[in-house]
């Protein structure tokens, strides 16, 4: 039996690396996407073009506008003398939120009087908006905070025979710790999430469609005539493509730790453990796919038409957390999920095999489930 | 070019994509499903944040703290015991984003008018999701400490202390900040990129592997009116799609059109041309089903879905990629889309992305022409 799996092996490993294009499609897509995902993905707000519209123009709007300036956050691209420009520069996406100072700002500012600051925000990127809204905020907060410092050394209240009573008020101020990602940056979320797209991408096609490739020009009846029995076969078609998906995760580990600088905090053997036990999940959804499908686009439109929602119910970029109910209870039945969980618990949480157990065994309970049920598909197919 | 042959050829293909009910069903369902999980399951808004609350101090002033977490939309208590570990388990699982711990001196602080702290424990992985929520929290206890400031004023008989300087933010065009709103028109863009990734990059190629490609060019059909026959078929469907998106869009998920929709037709027909005749262009020189269709799945669907604006901003991406965006005409389209979409635009300010997607299409048309020629010779 071992014998005619190597055959198979053998043969398709020299089918697939026989054209220089077929070698090039094994290492070119994944290299590309993992680029073009790790310089794209993105989700960090930098550099905000902001339009500046100081209708006041006193000591006071300044030192406002000097304040956006020396927060690395924001760049002043643009000046709006009147409402129209400035709805303009929204309209056109020029800026991403005007700054707007009414006449009088200044006046009111040296005399104490409530006084308030205008900005406008392009919601059209809900999220993009959201965290604007919170750096501007901040930076007017932040100069309150020290104005009202000012105020309370100032202000006397009494005098005792202790010396003078100062104004005193309360404050509660919030003091953050970022854990695991502290500074933030999306980079280090989105790339190992990358990783599992990649394989899911790579391993699935390719199985897929070297079967249905030998159905749809005719050789599956030659392979049928040889005394090679379904087992072997499929043994064959699938062990080649395993290993090219494991080199390939390997592969794109080496990216993200050399090009993105992704922290790896837990333990690579983990990472490869997990990444065998996912294999199993996409070869038999492979196998699935060569099942129900005659002709390369069938199969090439069945993988990209089960892909495509598994890996966005994955929580690769939209939180799991925030999806209706029963869609949450829909991804406990998504492989790719549990495979991100893991991904993203060594490489950020540096998360072991005490936390990340469950994960693991889901993974092995669908992995052998799918392989088996498509197995005996395959099986029935071929008969 | 004849009407006639092109006519036969429009004929040909359309036989074909009816014959094959599967991948038509495919065809016309992926927009279907692609709506639905963007429209009612994938948001980027957060809410619900879980959160432990590690109260060492028991007074009434930090439950009252508590107890404005308690009742933000934004923040969901996890119950059960809170300390330090139980918060590191939490987050290490998981189970918790964010831990909030009120130290025991929180009420003294706060009644001796000093400055009181309160430590926030955050989970950056997400780092969006983080930043967004620590955000949410930090503006929180801000307002409790100004209202705490005021309480302590009117008992001291100062009157009220205002804020120096308020901010009013006001959000144009998408004021409940729905991530949906922005997503549902962009993906429109990538709906249309995907018929032409998926189905046309295989049409040609299709023809040279199975040996069809040789009776074809023993009949009198030219290049071009096998290029457009081809095309118009599969531009039918792509329409199709466009008009589901659309229905299904404002109809069920309410996505508010306040622009032309004639110009977003207009637009989408610009579009879905130049990306079928790039799928056309690619199936013709790689005569591979398999590499014609990873091809335009690298240079159309990928572009299409990441660097288009759809829903990661062009203006964090690093300077490199933002130059190359330029030559990606999914992002003139998906700039149509949201402007027309959300902002009501019309043509006056978008008439350079609409120049740009008819420079495209005319530029890939001539190229793709001029390859058949060069093959079919």
């Amino acid at each position: 039996m071992w014998e005619r799996v190597t055959e198979i092996v053998r043969k398709e490993f020299r089918q697939t690396l026989r054209e220089p294009r077929m070698r090039g499609i094994l290492i070119g897509p994944p290299l590309l996407q993992m680029i073009v995902f790790g310089f794209a993905v993105n989700l960090d707000v930098t550099q905000v073009r902001l339009g500046w519209m100081d209708l006041d123009r006193s000591v006071e709007s300044q030192e406002i506008r000097q304040r956006f300036v020396s927060n690395r956050t924001f760049v002043i691209t643009a000046e709006a003398g009147s409402e129209r420009e400035a709805q303009d520069l929204l309209d056109r996406g020029t800026v991403q939120g005007v700054v707007r100072i009414a006449p009088g700002f200044g006046a009111d500012a040296r005399g104490s009087r409530q006084t308030e600051i205008q900005v406008l925000l392009d919601g059209a990127n809900s999220n993009t908006a959201a965290i604007v809204g919170n750096y501007a905020a901040a930076v007017i907060s932040t100069r309150n905070k020290e104005l009202l410092m000012a105020q309370q050394t100032r202000k006397l209240v009494g005098r005792t025979q202790n010396g003078p009573i100062l104004l005193r008020i309360p404050s509660v101020q919030p003091e953050r710790r970022v854990w695991f990602n502290p500074e933030l940056k999306s980079r280090n979320y989105f790339v190992p999430g990358i990783i599992v797209n990649i394989i899911t991408l790579v391993t699935l096609m390719l199985t897929a469609l070297s079967i249905v490739r030998e159905k749809e020009i005719g050789t599956m009846e030659q392979i049928m005539v040889t005394p090679i029995r379904p087992i072997e076969l499929m043994l064959g078609k699938t062990i080649p493509f395993a290993i090219i998906g494991f080199l390939q995760m390997n592969l794109v580990t080496l990216i993200a730790l050399t090009i993105f600088r992704v922290p790896l905090n837990g333990s690579y053997f983990l990472l490869a453990g997990a990444s065998c036990l996912f294999l199993l999940s996409t070869l038999g959804a492979g196998l699935f796919m060569s099942t129900i499908s005659d002709t390369q686009q069938q199969a090439m439109m069945a993988t990209f038409f089960f892909f495509q929602p598994a890996f966005m119910l994955s929580g690769f970029a939209f939180p799991l957390r925030n999806m209706p109910q029963v869609v949450q209870w829909v991804t406990y039945l998504n492989p790719l999920r549990y495979f991100m969980e893991i991904v993203r618990g060594v490489f950020l949480k540096g998360s072991g095999l005490d936390v990340l157990w469950s994960q693991m065994v889901m993974l092995g309970v669908f992995g052998v489930t799918i392989l088996f049920l498509s197995a005996q598909r395959f099986h029935k197919r071929l008969d | 070019m004849k009407w006639r042959r092109f006519r036969a050829i429009f004929h040909k293909e359309a036989l074909h994509i009816m014959r094959d009910w599967r991948s038509l069903m495919m065809a016309l369902a992926v927009p279907l499903v692609l709506l639905l999980l963007f429209g009612y399951a994938l948001t980027l808004d957060v809410d619900r944040i879980l959160t432990v609350i590690y109260d060492q101090d028991q007074t009434p002033q930090s439950r009252e703290l508590v107890e404005r977490f308690r009742g933000s939309r934004y923040f969901q208590i996890v119950p059960g015991p809170a300390n330090y570990r139980t918060i590191v388990k939490h987050i290490d699982d998981s189970s918790a984003l964010l831990g909030i711990v009120i130290p025991n001196d929180f009420a003294h602080r706060v009644e001796s008018a000093q400055e009181a702290k309160v430590q926030l424990l955050l989970d950056g992985s997400d780092s969006n999701t983080a930043s967004i929520a620590v955000g949410y929290a930090e503006a929180l206890i801000l307002a409790h400490s100004a209202e705490l400031r005021e309480q302590m004023l009117q008992r001291r008989g100062q009157g009220k202390l205002k804020m120096p300087v308020d901010v009013r933010i006001r959000v144009l065009y998408n004021n409940e900040l729905k991530s949906k709103n922005f997503i549902v028109p962009g993906l429109i863009a990538v709906i249309l990129m995907i018929i032409a990734a998926l189905l046309t990059s295989l049409t040609i190629a299709r023809e040279w592997e199975n040996g069809t490609m040789e009776q074809l060019l023993s009949t009198p059909v030219r290049p071009t009116e096998l290029l457009l026959g081809k095309l118009a078929a599969y531009f039918v469907l792509g329409m199709a799609d466009m008009v589901i998106s659309l229905i299904v869009g404002v109809g069920i998920f309410g996505v508010p059109l306040r622009g032309s929709t004639l110009l977003l037709i207009v637009s989408s027909a610009l579009f879905l041309f130049g990306a079928l005749c790039w799928g056309i262009l690619l199936s013709t020189i790689t005569r591979s089903q398999l590499l014609a269709y990873q091809l335009s799945l690298l240079s159309s669907f990928l572009p299409a879905f990441l660097l288009s604006g759809f829903i990661y901003s062009i203006d964090n991406m690093p300077f490199v990629i933002q130059q190359f965006t330029r030559i990606v005409p999914a992002r003139y389209f998906v700039a149509i889309l949201q402007g027309v979409f959300m902002k009501g635009t019309g043509l006056e300010v978008l008439w350079m992305q609409m120049l740009f997607l008819v420079m495209y299409g005319a530029l890939v048309f001539t190229i793709a022409v001029r390859k058949m020629r060069q093959k079919m010779a």
